[in-house]
């Protein structure tokens, strides 16, 4: 069996399983924030309306996370009392660990699960948000679920999985220079396409992916999501222990897969082959090479969200931005409270705001198009987030281009798409 | 029995069904008056209980948010007929009981015209087209699908 495969099993209680058994998992941690949140809490008052299912506790409020970050901070009154009702909730049901908006560590709920180590190698963790994916890179099943699937969860402690077929991505080589784990992301998107893994695990591995840092592998991971992949994953090892450890979690127990452990297909990629890439508007599957579309005039640069704010991004944007000066509106929003620090600390911050960059706080809003700093009509804008479909950043007629920080920072400078290493 | 929304593009996301702006909303009538905003405004205004929608493949891609099929079924959407689905609202639209997501063929999906009058038969896994008087296949559901289907949703359903 291959990892997903062993977790899925180990999960499930079975000795062993194949692609398309049906298991239901043991579920070791869930995540709800603050849009799936109030959603479960909907789903718990039809179930108290109905009278025979109780919703009185639990079954671990000691596995369960809250995240605040879509709509904070509340642009108007809803958005504010969804997290009113959230906070009620966690409240009622003894969920102590809940990252709450202006009291110290918060942030975006996937960049929580590796910044405060929340999730650990070997576990079964599910999310209300479709990104859950990211924290694959953790060696875990991480998986992405809607508000009745989570309510289920957090009364039962478990879910029914179809085992997927895996397809696994390896990557030979070290990434060249001013290429990122995001252009490799891009590439295999645009060659099997917005559902080429829709219902299956995507495995990254190989000499690249393990001379990645464990960052760059939540980069792959995240965006397996918008491959249709039910789950992104790479086998851990000593740099993710590492990894772990500076944020205080050593105990747990990884898994791995077999030796003859089978794959539904493998494709392998050079990385000396890789370079910058953008996924052009309007899916992520729609990719040019940065040097094809460079040129292009832009409105906005968005260097933020899960996929492109972690400190490891803001660093690559850094390097960048350090000295010069932005042409076009530049928002730079770290993914949590605690990157946030670390940037200022080692003068990140200071080189972004010397630029001319916005540095604002910890949010979903602008990536999913729902506040701080949406897009108008005919804008266009580059972005280190996840998707760009139309309207995702805001006005259905406004456009995105998807690419890594670097390029993202190279673009702020030029105010049109660049190649980094033509800056 | 009901009445075509037709849409002949793939990758109709959750983006696009309802946008992300809304997802603050928790009130199901609420969120239905924005049902495929993102695509067509008048959505909410034409679509009668009952009615269909058929599209192109992966269906509902993007983001896990239930709204997308709370905001179809609570404006009286009882299937989406799809060349394919995107694996969450694939089962949200199962595991809550909003929607039937069912799988169709490319004949089919060329067929099928906005407007036609269909009536669906899961017993028998056929699609009647009242109006062109044709029957097609849909894909029977898997075991758990069927299963959740005929419960009326996770919640309900006893597993073996």
């Amino acid at each position: 069996m291959n990892i997903t495969e062993k977790l899925l099993a180990k999960a499930g209680g079975k000795s062993s399983v194949a692609p398309g058994d049906i298991v239901f998992a043991n579920v070791d941690k869930v995540m709800i924030h603050d849009v799936s949140g109030p959603g479960v809490i909907k789903v718990f008052d039809k179930l108290k309306k109905e009278g025979t299912i109780s919703v009185e506790k639990l079954w671990d409020p000691s596995k369960v996370w809250v995240a605040e970050d879509h709509f904070v901070p509340s642009a108007e009154k809803i958005s504010a009392e969804n997290i009113m009702k959230l906070t009620k909730f966690t409240k009622q049901y003894g969920i102590e660990k809940h990252f709450k908006y202006g009291m110290g560590q918060y942030g975006i709920c996937h960049t929580l699960s590796h910044e405060e180590a929340l999730v650990l190698p070997g576990e079964i963790y599910v999310g209300g948000d479709s990104h859950t994916n990211t924290t694959g890179a953790l060696g875990a099943f991480a998986c992405g679920l809607g508000h009745t699937d989570v309510a289920y969860v957090l009364l039962n402690g478990k879910i029914w999985f179809k085992v997927p077929e895996t397809l696994y991505f390896k990557l030979n080589g070290k990434l060249p220079e001013n290429v990122m784990a995001k252009d490799f992301i891009l590439k295999i998107i645009g060659d099997i396409g917005n559902d080429g893994a829709a219902y299956a695990a995507m495995q990254f591995g190989g000499s690249g992916v393990s001379d990645m840092s464990v960052e760059s592998r939540l980069t792959l991971c995240n965006m397996t999501t918008e491959a249709g992949a039910k789950n992104g994953i790479v086998e851990p090892d000593q740099k993710l222990f590492d990894y772990l450890a500076a944020r205080g979690a050593t105990n747990y127990s990884p898994v791995y897969g077999d030796s003859d452990a089978q794959y539904q297909k493998v494709y392998e990629y050079e990385a000396s082959e890789l370079e910058p890439l953008v996924a052009k508007p309007f899916s992520p599957e729609n990719i040019a090479v940065v040097r094809d579309v460079s040129g292009i005039e832009l409105d906005k640069s968005y260097i933020g969200s899960c996929t492109g704010a972690k400190y490891e991004d803001l660093e690559a944007a850094a390097k960048i931005l350090k000295g010069r000066k932005v042409k076009i509106r530049t928002e730079i929003l770290p993914a949590a409270i605690s990157i946030y620090k670390r940037a200022m600390e080692n003068g990140l911050l200071k080189i972004f705001l010397d630029a001319g960059a916005t540095v604002g706080p910890p949010t979903c809003g602008a990536c999913c198009g729902a506040h701080m700093g949406v897009l108008a009509k005919d804008e266009i804008c580059i972005s280190t987030t996840n998707r760009n479909f139309p309207g995702r950043m805001g006005h259905v007629e406004s456009q995105t281009y998807l690419s890594s920080p670097l390029v993202a920072a190279a673009s702020a400078v030029t105010g049109k798409i660049t190649d980094p290493r033509d800056l | 029995m009901g009445k075509v929304i037709k849409y002949e593009r793939d990758n109709i996301d959750t983006d696009v069904i309802l946008p992300g702006t809304y997802l603050k909303l928790h009130d199901y009538d609420e969120i239905a008056k924005h049902a495929m905003e993102g695509i067509d405004p008048n959505f909410h205004a034409r679509v009668k209980k009952g009615d269909f929608i058929v599209a192109g493949k992966n269906f509902g891609c993007g983001s896990s948010r239930e709204h997308a099929p709370i905001a179809l079924s609570h404006c009286g959407i009882k299937a989406v007929l799809a060349l394919s689905f995107a694996r969450i609202f694939y089962r949200n639209a199962v595991d809550g009981a909003f929607l039937l997501p069912i799988e169709i063929d490319e004949a089919a999906y060329k067929k099928i015209s906005e407007n036609d009058e269909l009536e669906i038969n899961t017993d028998k896994n056929e699609i009647k087209n009242l109006t062109k008087n044709e029957t097609y296949p849909m894909k029977p559901f898997s075991d758990i699908i069927s299963k959740i289907i005929a419960a009326g949703g996770l919640f309900k359903y006893k597993p073996d």
